[in-house]
């Protein structure tokens, strides 16, 4: 049914229809309304569910990963510093293969401190073991979320569905939300199986020696790896339910003879794509958005970039010293493609910097000039900074 | 008084019985060890429908090299500091899925006193039916004796050797019944393994109660502490008869019982039989002036929980255990 709601509104509205039996949750800007809107409903009586408000984000992610290994299903969301709090649970959380979905309101990493948005937050816990799934719109969070349930849980990898902060959380739209039968069709009771259980006691979280952690991390990656075919599934089985048609791991629009490419994530693929349809003098464009990022599907990029003479990747973060960390990834994965496309690199909109749509037009015109940009930060302007001593 | 030989055949029956103990032998603990013995004590009291969070650290270590475990008990292991935290999670859980399983967090005094601490105050005031047991050795014993805020004034770990300008820790320790009873809980102890019934009278109580419960057990570490694993009921019986680890029961926060000291001893009988307070025994002004600071510490735990005994009592610090002196034992 159709409601006009705040991006974490209907979220909020989202997790209640998927039956958590634990949340646990610390404020953080940009993710508050989530979870004040999650208590309310528990308030209410809407959703049924143990709301443990806890005394920081490091015990967030710990309450839920002992409700899971209790045998609940949980929900916990969080930002920026938060995920960086978390940030030793949620490697733990993976390595104990505990299913859970959080919701990261991507949002920047202090210091400087800034509360809006970016996605650096994210993506310094890409190596943590968590599938990383980004959203472009709303109703794609929404979406999102639910699918987020049922590939956890088959997989028995923790999601982390990305939704940036402000540009999504903050936004008033019309959405669809799924009904209550919807949901419960689509996801069954959770049962885990490895559950603490003093009828059957198991130990969890044991020392492992190096004759066997070697064979821990790869089954891991494995796993990670093969999660790729249930995320694929989710979104093929949430259609059905739904009717609505997701791109699982790499979102195309335009598949026409474009010979230039952009890829990017999050809700930046709307900007571009409004651009696109305002600015017609540009040459012919394919829009990417990369809505799995881990685990990383190269060969669905591969195959998104053929017949592509230059693709620019743009992200909302960067690693210093380094550049563009998709971009880097992205470059590593065409290295093994014949005739790929150039590979032009950009972090873009760092800590809330707005991305305007005429970045659009200037992203070609560089294209045009360049060769190849190894990385770049766009709009970027030295000149208001004191001068280096 | 004499049992009718119905009674006498019940009570050799019970004691008769295999008792359950959540941690069976075979680990990998040292020879001595108080957290081990401390741990058995606490899953044979506490029965077989808990689960434990355990934090990081030798407990855990020395009880789960993967594929072997010790435990017969749900049992999880995640990170050093969020144990209280876990359990927390464990009980929500269990309440949403109408189950009446009991939890247990459970972690050394590293974790508990230093880098748990938040998530155990987050815990408690948040009222979770969790009992949280400490298993006190007063150091970082797991990563090699380093001093914690629990290590006793004085004494000597690798981070807090003696030497020309120091003797030992320069600070005192942390007095966390205290603190964790100032969250006004139902129940907050501490406990000694040098007295097995006190301490399953203690988890038996802790597990009766609806809500947030402390138990604080000292367990004696003869490679950390420098004694004989063979004395370490002996060194931690001392601990308590000396008053520096008094055995306290505190109900939201107010002091409501202790055991008694029927015979106090001084200090030096407890600091003698470890090498970490070696350097104290020097002929030294500085060595003799920790020993005054440590007896005078001693003294003030007396006076504070009133802890000298005025006659023989079964539960004082003589009796309670030691059926062949005429002491009573609880369970």
């Amino acid at each position: 049914m159709q409601y006009a709601l705040e991006g974490s509104q209907a979220l909020a509205r989202t997790v209640a229809l998927c039956r958590p039996q634990v949340i646990a949750a610390y404020p953080i800007t940009p993710q508050t309304h989530i979870v004040e809107n999650l208590s309310k409903l528990v308030a209410d009586g809407v959703l049924d569910c143990e709301l443990v408000s806890v005394e920081s984000e490091f015990s967030a992610a710990s309450v839920v990963l002992g409700a899971v290994a209790a045998g609940a299903r949980a929900y916990t969301a969080s930002s920026s510093q938060g995920i960086l709090l978390m940030c030793e649970v949620l490697f733990n959380i993976a390595g104990l293969r505990l299913p859970m979905v959080m919701t990261c309101a991507n949002r920047a990493v202090s210091g400087p401190l800034s509360i809006w948005n970016d996605q650096q937050d994210s993506m310094a816990v890409r190596d943590a073991g968590w599938i990383q799934l980004y959203c472009t719109s709303n109703q794609d969070a929404v979406d999102t979320t639910i699918q987020a349930y049922h590939i956890s849980e088959q997989t028995e990898l923790p999601v982390m569905v990305c939704v940036d902060g402000f540009t999504l959380t903050h936004t008033l739209e019309v959405l669809d939300i799924p009904d209550q039968q919807q949901v419960d069709r689509y996801l069954p009771p959770f049962n885990f199986e490895r559950r603490l259980d003093p009828a059957s006691p198991i130990s969890i979280g044991t020392l492992v020696a190096p004759d066997y952690f070697t064979e821990a991390r790869g089954d891991h990656h494995r796993a990670m790896n093969n999660a790729q075919q249930a995320i694929v599934a989710a979104a093929a089985g949430w259609e059905d339910v739904c009717g609505r048609r997701q791109n699982p791991l790499i979102c195309i629009h335009d598949m026409t003879d474009a010979r230039i490419g952009i890829l990017t994530l999050g809700s930046i693929a709307g900007t571009l794509a409004d651009a696109r349809d305002r600015y017609q003098n540009v040459p012919a464009t394919r829009l990417m958005a990369l809505r799995t990022f881990r685990p990383f599907p190269a060969e669905a990029i591969r195959q998104a970039c053929a017949g592509l003479t230059d693709l620019v990747v743009l992200e909302r973060a960067l690693s210093p010293g380094s550049g563009g960390i998709v971009g880097t990834e992205i470059r590593a994965a065409l290295s093994e493609m014949q005739n790929a496309p150039r590979v032009h690199n950009f972090s873009v909109g760092l800590g809330g910097r707005d991305v305007p749509l005429d970045i659009y037009p200037r992203i070609h015109e560089a294209v045009r000039a360049g060769s190849g940009i190894p990385f770049d930060i766009i709009d970027l302007e030295p000149d208001k900074l004191p001068a280096a001593v | 008084m004499g049992d009718s030989p119905d009674q006498m055949n019940y009570r050799h029956l019970r004691h008769a019985q295999p008792r359950f103990s959540g941690l069976e032998s075979g680990h990998r603990a040292c020879q001595g060890c108080g957290e081990a013995l401390g741990a058995r004590l606490v899953t044979e009291a506490a029965g077989p429908d808990v689960v434990y969070a355990n934090a990081t650290g030798c407990l855990e270590v020395f009880t789960t090299a993967w594929p072997d475990s010790s435990w017969r008990v749900p049992w999880i292991h995640s990170l050093f500091e969020n144990a209280p935290a876990v359990a927390a999670g464990m009980e929500a859980a269990l309440k949403a899925r109408g189950k009446a399983t009991r939890v247990i967090s459970m972690g050394g005094d590293g974790s508990t006193f230093d880098i748990g601490f938040q998530a155990l105050s987050g815990m408690l005031e948040r009222g979770h039916n969790v009992l949280h047991v400490c298993f006190d050795n007063e150091a970082y014993m797991n990563t090699g004796v380093q001093r914690s805020s629990s290590t006793p004034h004085a004494a000597a770990t690798t981070t807090s050797p003696s030497g020309k300008e120091r003797m030992g820790k320069r600070h005192l320790k942390k007095d966390i019944v205290s603190i964790v009873a100032a969250h006004h809980i139902p129940y907050a102890a501490t406990s000694s393994v040098a007295y097995p019934s006190d301490i399953r009278k203690k988890v038996r109580r802790a597990l009766a109660i609806d809500g947030p419960t402390f138990l604080h057990i000292h367990t004696p570490c003869p490679l950390g502490w420098g004694h004989d694993g063979a004395l370490s009921i002996e060194v931690a019986r001392l601990a308590v008869q000396t008053g520096l680890f008094p055995i306290i029961e505190l109900e939201r926060g107010r002091l409501a019982g202790s055991m008694p000291i029927r015979t106090v001893r001084p200090v030096t009988d407890y600091l003698q039989l470890q090498t970490r307070f070696r350097h104290l025994f020097a002929d030294d002004d500085r060595a003799r002036e920790e020993l005054e600071h440590l007896q005078a510490l001693a003294d003030h735990n007396i006076e504070i929980y009133n802890l000298r005994g005025t006659q023989a009592d079964s539960r004082d610090s003589e009796g309670a255990d030691t059926v062949r002196r005429g002491g009573m034992r609880w369970a």
